[in-house]
């Protein structure tokens, strides 16, 4: 990577640069022209005498008023033709600099990849990721200007001073008298802003640190009452940038002090010295005159120049900053990643692999692997035991090449792995570490996350597609970007083992299988929205399971479980909002939690003749929340789980009932009434057993449901998937539609007994298949947080699998799961690896189905032991 | 059944007979009402208990597990309170109980239980004198079955 800012403009813009200073300079004679034109148009045309026309221009002659005419149109072209080259200029000036940034983004996240690891434990995210966003986001300004401003100020100066020399030569070199100083003093000054801009740029990162520190550790932070700790050091760092900005602050505008007051100087020496030769009769008073003019037009580039030269060093020293912490020693060589191979030969499982003198230091203190030798075939099962902190975590890193060896080699067939490159590595090759990390997608998409290495197949995409994504290509091309398309289709799906015989989803589900997983994901499926794409007749067949489902029930006499939907009958087992709605809710603009509040809401109960009504209930309603927890504390968990009201309300709804009862519902403002709204809505009888609901308005209500779905405004429209029996729900769970109904309050194993039923009609119409289906799109949240640990580590081990790899190496992979669990994956993780399996397990650990084991300690293999693989003793 | 009915049901109960109309609703309210079909499982003799039971209509059997299958040990009618031992004593159930024929129950959460106690001390003297009267009944029932083993 280029050291210096320049290098890299150089490098990859030399020519972008040398086409702006054309243009640039091209613009010159239009600039002047404009003002000489304005002159023109005032002497000549609006104060010249009559005497002097007819003017001839171009050949033509002219009187005073088409004259004026003339030159009006010429100001009317000259401002357009400015305006026009100002907008060409600034938008290939940006144009260019978020090239040049989009390529050093890249190149700087490209080099982050190629971090050897345990540079990891040394800069944080918090520094990395601003590096990358921030702080070089003013370097695309920057190059933009880079060559231009300066040729083109310079220009500008030089030309001023010709002129000024070509008048008198005493006073050009009056006119630069200051040069010398200012050259010197100038950059002097600047030294020390560089230095506190350097200063700056690492209290920066600091701050950046420090707050994902504490985010990263909140849970510390909270739980030992540090907070005030962090925001004390937090204050402290900020106090230092504070101290580094004001003091730079400072510097730059003595800076630009001293420049004006030495730029004043020149003036003096004008008048001094000029003055002395027109008295002297040396110089005439109209060269004086316009010396000084031309001096003063000289101070527009100075000043311009000098803003450069600041902007540079400011530039200068980001880029510096940011490059130097790119380069870390022990980088991956790039071609290692870049270079795809013509094909990737796997691992015959007779090579040997062999770990040769291997050592490892991570610092001056810790070797955890020194001088290590093994051999073994690259298709045994081969157990890692031994001591934690004996070396086998590092041992399994090593055979992976996520570390590199400090010194000796690890050689599968006579070839160090060193030379590997990551195609081969990360495709014949499969390690799982005991915090595997998920990305935040889908479990589809993370389960083929270790099948995804090139682009293998374009979708297929119409003409104007086609032609934006050419452009798109050819835009990353010019910003020296991949070439290849994310949205292409990068599965390989060969080597998971797709054809006719058996789909993606077959494969993820029997992968799912191997690490026992597939319940979990069913349960995530139904209780999903499915995607219908590509799942054909699926709605019909969970129609057909809802038709199942209430069947089964009556057989079984269990009605009385579930209460369905039905359009016409108020469902005691639902709120009251979702009495009314009697649908999902897809939009934002209608929050079930809050109906109380909502326009068309209130005008519907309105149209109904309830709102007097559910006032009245929700006045019951607030009186007896009154009455109940008036005693009780307000940060009582009582609140949180059955009041309607919350314990800081609870003043304002006893305002609210007194004035209820003295002056009725009329009383009450818009607020308050609103407020005693909200609570009926929340009402579901079946479980608040209030009696407050009567028939009478179960009745109103199924009406005003009617009315509700008959008559919503536009702004509406789509809002709610309403409920129909007859009709499949898009946006609600599997489960749901399934059931279709709510699942009866106060029935003794209700929820277990109606769980069964549900799994035995998925079975019975054979849609297990499709709802594990609907369950890989779950989304797992950011670091898999949405799952257990262990599902987690089970679906690493899956995507490890996928790869059909040569060699699976596992560490610690099943740790913090109970040992029944363990030992069971560790028989379906051995049954279903194609090829050798390194696994370093806990000591004493489970190791039937293994080949061998080797003892790892202090660094050293200390022990190999041939395992009867039919025992199922233990290690010892 | 609404919250007032069940309220006036538990005010009938010896257990609540002396306790302030709020609390008791705020006990209806805050517990769930449970109907189990005849045969119905209330509790099984070694799982963890999380709720104690008070039975508003209906019967139930005690049974205790013997080597020669279940033993009913007692009955239970309306009114009576179930499942307090293992919220209080935090022990696996002592029995199994069944009900006889579709019974509904007020189901009680150890933590609104607890909470119970400490807010009402009549409810405290109640249950002591609920324990302590099956502690005489445990007690007879022992010396009757020491007088039968021959000596």
């Amino acid at each position: 990577m280029d050291r210096t800012i320049y290098g890299f403009i150089f490098r990859y813009s030399k020519a972008q640069q040398i086409f702006l200073l054309i243009v640039t300079c091209s613009a010159f004679p239009f600039i002047y022209l404009q003002p000489d034109i304005v002159k023109r148009i005032v002497n000549d045309a609006i104060r010249g005498s009559v005497s002097d026309f007819p003017k001839e221009v171009l050949g033509f002659e002219f009187e005073q008023i088409p004259f004026l005419i003339l030159m009006c149109f010429g100001f009317l072209l000259l401002v357009i033709i400015n305006g026009g080259f100002k907008f060409f200029i600034n938008s290939s000036k940006g144009r260019l600099g978020e090239r040049m940034l989009r390529r050093l983004r890249y190149t700087l996240y490209g080099r982050v990849l190629r971090f050897p690891l345990p540079h990891f434990k040394r800069v944080s995210q918090g520094e990395v990721i601003p590096m990358i966003t921030q702080e070089v986001e003013p370097l695309g300004g920057f190059i933009g200007d880079a060559i231009a401003q300066p040729v083109f100020q310079a220009g500008m100066l030089i030309t001023f001073l010709i002129f000024i020399i070509v008048q008198d030569w005493m006073m050009g070199c009056a006119a630069m008298a200051m040069f010398p100083i200012q050259g010197y003093i100038i950059p002097k000054l600047q030294k020390k802003v560089n230095a506190l801009g350097k200063r700056r740029v690492q209290a920066v990162r600091r701050v950046s640190e420090r707050i994902s520190e504490s985010i990263n550790g909140i849970q510390e932070v909270h739980s030992n009452d540090a907070s005030n700790l962090m925001r004390a050091e937090f204050a402290m760092h900020l106090g230092r940038i504070y101290d580094i900005r004001f003091e730079i602050y400072q510097r730059k505008f003595i800076i630009k002090f001293i420049n004006n007051t030495l730029a004043q100087f020149t003036p003096f020496l004008f008048y001094l010295i000029g003055g002395y030769l027109v008295i002297e009769g040396n110089l005439s008073i109209g060269a004086l005159i316009g010396v000084i003019s031309a001096h003063k037009d000289m101070n527009s580039p100075w000043k311009e120049l000098l803003a450069f030269y600041q902007q540079y060093m400011d530039a200068r020293i980001k880029y510096e900053q940011v490059v130097e912490q790119f380069d870390p020693p022990g980088m991956l060589d790039e071609s290692l990643q870049l270079e795809e191979p013509e094909s990737v030969s796997p691992i015959p499982k007779d090579a040997t692999v062999a770990a040769q003198s291997l050592t490892y230091q991570e610092d001056e203190t810790s070797t955890p692997v020194q001088n290590l030798n093994l051999e073994f075939k690259a298709g045994e099962r081969l157990a890692l035991t031994g001591p934690s902190g004996g070396g086998k975590d590092e041992l399994a890193a090593l055979l992976a090449r996520l570390l590199i060896p400090t010194g000796g080699r690890v050689a599968i067939a006579g070839e160090d792995l060193a030379d590997f490159t990551e195609a081969r590595t990360g495709r014949r090759l499969a390690y799982v570490g005991p915090a595997a990390y998920l990305f935040s997608d889908s479990v589809r998409a993370n389960l083929l996350f270790g099948l995804k290495h090139r682009p293998l197949a374009t979708p297929e995409i119409d003409e104007e597609e086609t032609a934006a994504r050419t452009e798109k290509m050819a835009e990353n091309a010019r910003a020296g970007n991949t070439d290849e398309d994310f949205n292409d289709d990068w599965v390989d799906y060969k080597t998971l083992g797709v054809d006719e015989t058996a789909t993606t989803d077959d494969r993820l589900i029997a992968l799912l299988e191997e690490v026992d997983l597939t319940r979990a994901v069913y349960d995530y499926g139904l209780r999903s929205a499915v995607d219908l794409t590509g799942r054909d007749g699926l709605s019909d067949r969970i129609l057909e399971a809802r038709a199942r489902l209430s069947a089964l029930l009556a057989e079984q006499s269990l009605e009385d479980l579930v209460e369905p939907y039905d359009p016409e009958k108020y469902n005691d087992n639902a709120s009251l909002a979702e009495n009314l709605l009697f649908g999902t809710v897809i939009s934002d603009k209608l929050n079930v939690d809050a109906l109380g509040d909502h326009a068309y809401v209130l005008a519907t109960i309105k149209e109904v003749g309830l709102t007097e009504d559910l006032l009245g209930i929700g006045r019951e309603t607030a009186a007896l929340m009154l009455e109940l927890f008036a005693d009780v504390e307000p940060g009582d968990a009582l609140f949180e789980q059955y009041s309607f009201i919350k314990a800081e309300d609870l003043p304002e709804y006893q305002i609210i009932v007194a004035k209820f009862d003295r002056g009725g519902a009329e009383a009450l403002n818009d607020r308050e009434r609103s407020m005693l709204l909200t609570l009926p809505f929340k009402l579901i009888p079946a479980r608040h057993r209030l009696g407050l609901i009567t028939d009478e308005i179960r009745e109103r209500v199924i009406e005003a449901r009617k009315h509700f779905r008959e008559h919503m405004p536009e702004d509406l429209a789509g809002a709610v998937e309403f409920f129909d029996p007859a009709e499949f729900n898009a946006v609600a769970s599997v489960q749901d539609n399934i059931l279709f109904g709510k699942i009866a309050y106060g029935q003794a194993e209700g929820p277990e007994t109606v769980g069964r039923l549900i799994d035995e009609t998925v079975d019975e119409l054979g849609l297990r298949r499709d709802i594990v289906g609907a369950g890989l799109e779950f989304q797992v949240g950011i670091g898999g947080s949405r799952l257990s640990g262990t599902q987690r580590q089970k679906i690493a081990i899956a995507r490890a699998l996928a790869k059909q790899p040569d060699i699976l190496i596992l560490n610690a992979a099943t740790d913090g799961m109970d040992t029944r669990t363990r030992h069971a994956l560790v028989d379906r993780v051995l049954a279903a690896a194609p090829g050798g399996v390194v696994w370093a397990v806990g000591d004493g650990e489970y190791l039937k189905g293994f080949d061998r084991a080797a003892e790892v300690a202090g660094g050293k293999v200390v022990n190999v032991e041939t395992l009867d693989s039919a025992a199922a003793e233990p290690a010892s | 059944m609404s919250l007032a009915e069940e309220v006036d049901v538990l005010r009938q109960i010896a257990l609540f007979e002396r306790m302030e109309p709020a609390k008791l609703k705020l006990l209806a309210m805050t517990s769930d009402r449970v109907t189990f079909r005849p045969g119905g499982t209330m509790m099984r003799q070694g799982d963890d208990g999380d709720a104690a039971y008070v039975v508003i209509t209906g019967g139930a059997n005690v049974l205790v597990n013997t080597p020669n299958g279940p033993l009913k040990v007692a009955e239970l009618g309306a009114g009576q309170i179930v499942g307090e031992i293992a919220i209080l004593v935090d022990i696996p159930r002592t029995a199994t109980v069944e009900a006889q024929d579709e019974l509904v129950a007020l189901k009680i959460s150890k933590d609104n239980f607890l909470r119970l106690l400490n807010n009402s001390p009549q409810v405290g003297i109640e249950i002591i004198r609920v324990l302590a009267s099956r502690l005489e009944n445990t007690t007879n029932q022992l010396r009757e079955a020491i007088a039968k083993i021959p000596k």
